[in-house]
């Protein structure tokens, strides 16, 4: 619809709703209703990597400022590991993404005191260390439970019923706070689909009817479906057994299949 | 389709240790090239004609010789963060034989006269991360890493960087500043990062393939390594074949394969009765072929003639079974999702494409919009810093070209739907999204 032929349909609908002729009425609803929807939908709702991008500066607020070192107090272990990090680069700021990692690790989300923390033993301000961490999907931003399942929704697997998957494991888990049920991005391990990275465990074909053991498990502290597990997977190319002692390429068991 | 080179035996129990490794002759490549000057072990680089597997299939040997002279700091990066939708070969080779990667980084090294390498793996990798940080320290155990390694001129650090979950870390400039801690935008080029990488120096960046690729090149000989695969393609390739296929998984195959081989023999086809509407050659950002274009050799050159692209070698089948439309809504609300908003093109178009292909699904979208759609693909391609958003424009674009007539069916199916029920409750439901 062109430009103009907006304007008209909007001036119309304007006039309806004082005139009152019933189709233009409707016409003026069913407008006012995009208008809400799009009003309602966040620009970048739904992962976006500008988070905030709208939001006017505080300008009250102090700057962003290097966290005292006599003022924070960090874990001995976390001060060492993001140190031990800092010396493996040619430029300590590298360590930024492994740093905040170990922060997390130990807060559990990427808190304001997990970051102060680590800003404070690699010399950087929080609100650096903030932005990056935003970037980035791993980083939990909110507080998030500690069981961390990532259900692969892109083409390959939703091809093969990852969104019915994340469903069902949405439901199963039905809002315990130890759980973070998340929808990821290609996870790269599409022949495996539907799957999900368990606690960093990539496990996969993953059927409807074995999401209840799957939460299971993890209730009970036991490793996600092991039968299930990537790493126990052989290769489907009939060169990977070329070794000796390996099974021939012609008496292989067939490696998997289709849901 | 023989030639089993980088996948020979890879199955073999504890591979991804330094013992097994060595037994079956690993880093014996890495010898005879540091017994080589540096030159010699480019030449067969450049003779091999291997072009990268990341995803721009551009010459590996060439990119060497790009790098500057001098004793100046070079870094080697290797991209292991295998982000495109589709692709997972990478993940295979760094969980089962971690040392051929950490040997064609040496050789590379050397090659290029690079003294300090990383290997940037995606965050969430795990698993692979923690097998390849093991086989690291393996190797520097060993002499194969860190000062004057094997008594030559060559010293080489090898860090093991872990992303933590972006797709455009792939890109290779965004990658270099999500190495140097920062949020990973990508950046201009040029220069390129061959001139000014990481840390501001010269900087060679391959993909893992590549890099286990390059130990099996100077074994063979480049001139050798040449002979396989096609003329302008040469050597072999692992395909990383899923969706609706009934064995999916990574094939090794000689380039120029024909794709009906790679998706029906090896791969097992689609599900019985069911057949091909479409296929992405290589990864979710490579334009759409149909069924017709099955009997296409899979090579870089064959593909980019019948407009698309090898990529980075992932085959992604879809069946019969599924609208168009899903697999268009699916991908364009990744690469919104995955933009990193720097420009303009990419943030807006791939936050309009998602729009217009909803307002399709409900009905809501008249033929126009399908037009408006596809000049927003053309407007996005070529105009931004990286090529993600080219990367949904492509296919998108492909999609609307060649199912148009399907795009307009749903269209009008949906309106009928609409008026028949009221959409409102779908919108409502489209809202609380």
């Amino acid at each position: 619809m062109s430009a103009a032929g907006r304007r008209a349909k909007r001036s119309r609908a304007d006039a309806a709703s004082q005139t009152g002729s019933p189709a233009a009425a409707a016409e003026a609803e069913s407008i006012e209703r995009r208008r809400v929807r799009h009003a309602r939908i966040p620009r970048y709702a739904h992962g976006s990597r500008v988070p905030g991008w709208d939001d006017a500066a505080d300008l009250t607020k102090d700057p962003s400022e290097l966290p005292d070192p006599a003022q924070v107090d960090v874990p001995r272990a976390l001060r060492l590991e993001i140190e031990a990090a800092m010396a493996k680069y040619p430029d300590s700021r590298s360590a930024a993404l492994p740093a905040l990692a170990a922060a997390q690790r130990v807060h559990g989300w990427c808190s304001p005191e997990a970051i102060e923390q680590a800003a404070c033993v690699m010399a950087l301000t929080p609100g650096y260390l903030t932005a990056v961490a935003t970037f980035y999907d791993m980083f939990e931003m909110h507080p998030a439970g500690k069981h961390a399942i990532y259900v692969c929704t892109n083409i390959s697997c939703s091809l093969c019923g990852a969104d019915e998957l994340h469903a069902a494991i949405s439901s199963a888990v039905d809002g315990d706070p130890d759980f973070n049920v998340r929808s990821f991005e290609c996870l790269g391990a599409c022949d495996i689909a539907p799957m999900a990275s368990v606690n960093g465990i990539y496990v996969g074909p993953i059927s409807l009817d074995e999401v209840d053991a799957l939460i299971d498990d993890l209730r009970e502290d036991r490793s996600p479906l092991p039968a299930r597990q990537l790493n126990r997977r052989p290769s489907t190319d009939a060169g990977a057994n070329d070794f000796p002692g390996g099974t021939p390429a012609d008496q292989r068991p067939e490696n998997g299949g289709p849901s | 389709m023989s030639g089993s080179l980088l996948f020979k035996g890879i199955d073999e129990p504890h591979l991804n240790t330094l013992e097994v490794y060595e037994r079956r002759g690993g880093y014996s490549s890495m010898r005879r090239a540091l017994s080589m000057p540096a030159e010699a072990v480019l030449n067969e680089l450049l003779a091999s004609g291997i072009r990268g597997r990341g995803g721009a299939g551009f010459a590996m040997g060439k990119k060497v010789s790009f790098l500057p002279k001098g004793s100046i700091d070079k870094y080697l990066v290797c991209n292991a963060d295998e982000s495109e939708p589709g692709t997972f070969k990478d993940r295979e080779l760094m969980q089962k034989s971690p040392h051929m990667l950490i040997e064609g980084i040496v050789i590379a090294a050397h090659a290029g006269q690079l003294n300090h390498s990383f290997i940037y793996i995606r965050g969430e990798y795990a698993e692979q991360a923690t097998i390849l940080e093991a086989a690291v320290a393996e190797a520097y155990a060993a002499g194969y890493l860190g000062e004057n390694i094997l008594g030559s001129e060559l010293s080489l650090p090898l860090v093991v960087h872990r992303g933590a979950g972006a797709y455009i870390c792939g890109e290779e400039t965004g990658l270099l500043d999500s190495l140097e801690g920062k949020r990973g935008n990508p950046r201009l080029k040029p220069p390129f990062p061959a001139i000014q990488g990481l840390y501001q120096g010269p900087t060679l960046i391959n993909n893992v393939e590549t890099l286990c690729t390059v130990p099996h090149i100077i074994a063979m000989g480049g001139d050798e390594y040449a002979k396989l695969g096609v003329e302008t393609s040469t050597g072999t390739k692992l395909v990383s074949v899923s969706g609706h296929v009934q064995r999916p998984g990574n094939y090794e195959i000689e380039l120029g394969t024909p794709a009906r081989e790679i998706i029906y023999d090896l791969a097992g086809g689609p599900p019985a009765g069911r057949a091909v509407k479409l296929w992405f050659p290589g990864g979710s950002s490579s334009p759409v072929l149909t069924a017709d274009e099955l009997d296409l050799p899979y090579d870089f050159n064959t593909l980019a003639k019948a407009g698309s692209m090898l990529g980075s070698g992932a085959i992604i089948v879809v069946d019969d079974s599924t609208p168009v439309l899903d697999v268009a809504l699916k991908l364009a609300k990744f690469y919104r999702h995955e933009s990193c908003g720097k420009c303009t093109p990419c943030r807006e178009g791939t936050n309009w494409t998602v729009r217009m292909l909803e307002r399709i699904e409900l009905g809501e979208a008249t033929p126009m919009d399908l037009d408006i759609m596809a000049s927003v693909q053309d407007q996005i391609i070529g105009n931004c810093l990286c090529v993600l958003g080219d990367a949904m424009a492509m296919p998108i674009g492909a999609m609307i070209k060649r199912f148009r007539g399907e795009f307009e069916a749903h269209m009008e199916a949906a309106q009928l739907a609409g008026s028949a029920s009221g959409s409102s409750s779908a919108l409502a439901a489209q809202g609380a999204l």
